[in-house]
């Protein structure tokens, strides 16, 4: 897959990012890294012109919540609902069905493994290949955990 | 007379208005190998090729970082493809180079695609070149390819670009060895990048006194910038923009495009398994692999 990493929000650790984006990579994936700082809106001009089948949102700060639904819609809003969006990063359990709920796929908190994100993306691509959709855009609800 | 629309002419016409989105999906398109006649054959001439190119860590990306400001402010449409070599490995690949390019998120007048060389049996080159077209096709006047390397990996940058920057480092002078693989003479200018550190002021005297040992009259020019700093761009542009390619460079760019179109042919002919088996076997001569190839 071609995954677009990226870190909305104003702190300015993105080594935890990094650290995932390394792992995607060493599990195969083409992984795009976008550096700290963008806006939502550079966020969701980078998945258009990478082409990105997923987008990976690493944020620390407790910005998720105005900024990654704001993504989210971004993405749904100039035809990029195909795109699949999952988090890292710490976001309180009682945030995740709101994230869930604009179109989140997977959420991976500070303990999860490589492994859980590999297998994650193992399955949504095989729901792809079913003509599934796990897109940003899609209504049917599918998530990981 | 059949009219066939395929997806990448849809793309195309879409593109060529002004979809962005549907640009990017047709460049994916022809990464992916599919190729596409454009209507006006040689469409590549009415944009600018500029390559990047250089040893890893430089500050190639950051460099072009600065030529996007330069050429923005001067209300070009700036599009760059930014080459990293994927793991053998894996398949996998990091894809950093945007993180350094500050203006790359700036607008509809900037456009950056990161590409990694895997799923290429054939190399990379053939769907550069269709890319290439693509974006110049579509009104993108200005495309800049960033490579790592020094002519001796699989993307030949002097088969695609009209001008070539080769850029080098103070803690380096890898340069010097670039010499031997021929890339040093296709340059149109050495930039020796961070002049904010000392050793770069050296490294830059040292390619100088290569240059001129090697004698040759229309050897490029050597300049020091700051890409960090912005220092020294302005400078090294004109001096980009101006510089006039011998014309015996531009015999050996159409050597090299027809060296790697042959490369790719080869490598992606369906037959290659089958004729390196029998190779390894030894059932076949080298020259009668490549007669099976080349029919
Ligand atoms: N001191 C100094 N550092 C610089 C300058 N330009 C770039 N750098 C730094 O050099 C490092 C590498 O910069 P990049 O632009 O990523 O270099 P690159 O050649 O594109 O690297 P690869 O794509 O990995 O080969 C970064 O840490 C930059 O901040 C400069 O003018 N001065
Ligand atoms: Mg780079």
């Amino acid at each position: 897959m071609k995954i677009v990493m990226a870190k909305p929000g104003l702190d300015g650790h993105d080594r935890g990012a990094k650290v995932i984006a390394r792992s995607l990579r060493d599990g195969g994936h083409e992984v795009v890294y976008t550096g700290l700082r963008r806006t939502p809106e550079q966020i969701s001009r980078i998945v258009m012109d990478e082409d990105a089948n997923a987008l990976g949102l690493s944020t620390l700060s407790g910005a998720h919540d105005v900024l990654i639904p704001r993504i989210c819609k971004l993405l749904k809003d100039t035809g990029m609902g195909d795109v699949m969006v999952f988090l890292g990063g710490i976001i309180p359990e009682r945030d995740h069905e709101k994230m869930f709920s604009h179109g989140v796929r997977a959420i991976f908190g500070p303990g999860s493994r490589t492994e859980d994100i590999l297998s994650f993306l193992d399955d949504a691509e095989s729901r792809t290949d079913l003509g599934k959709s796990v897109g940003v855009g899609n209504e049917d609800g599918w998530r990981w955990n | 007379m059949a009219l066939e629309l395929t997806t990448a002419k849809i793309l195309l016409k879409s593109a060529s208005n002004g979809n962005r989105r549907d640009l990017s999906k047709l460049l994916t398109l022809l990464e992916s190998g599919e190729k596409i006649n454009l209507p006006i054959s040689d469409s590549a001439s009415n944009s600018t090729v500029l390559g990047v190119t250089g040893p890893p860590g430089v500050g190639k990306s950051t460099l072009i970082g600065r030529i996007i400001n330069y050429w923005k402010e001067m209300n070009q449409k700036v599009a760059v493809l930014a080459i990293d070599p994927s793991s053998p490995r894996t398949g996998g690949a990091l894809l950093g180079d945007r993180v350094r390019m500050d203006s790359a998120d700036s607008g509809d007048s900037v456009f950056v695609r990161s590409l990694s060389t895997r799923g290429h049996p054939g190399g990379i080159s053939s769907s550069l070149m269709a890319m290439i077209n693509a974006l110049s096709y579509c009104g993108w006047n200005k495309i800049v390819i960033e490579t790592v390397g020094s002519g001796q990996n699989e993307i030949k940058i002097a088969a695609f670009a009209d001008k070539i920057i080769l850029v080098d480092g103070p803690d380096r002078g890898d340069i010097i060895q670039a010499e031997k693989a021929g890339i040093i003479e296709l340059a149109d200018i050495v930039v020796v990048n961070k002049s904010d550190m000392p050793a770069s002021i050296k490294v830059a005297d040292s390619i100088r006194s290569a240059l001129s040992l090697g004698g040759g009259m229309d050897a490029p020019e050597v300049v020091l910038v700051s890409a960090e700093r912005n220092e020294g761009i302005v400078e090294m542009m004109r001096i980009i923009e101006d510089c006039k390619t011998p014309k015996w460079r531009d015999r050996i760019k159409i050597k090299e495009r027809l060296i790697s179109l042959w490369d790719s042919r080869l490598l992606s002919s369906p037959k290659i398994n089958g004729i390196i088996d029998d190779l390894e076997t030894g059932s076949i001569s080298l020259n009668d692999a490549l007669d099976e190839l080349a029919r």
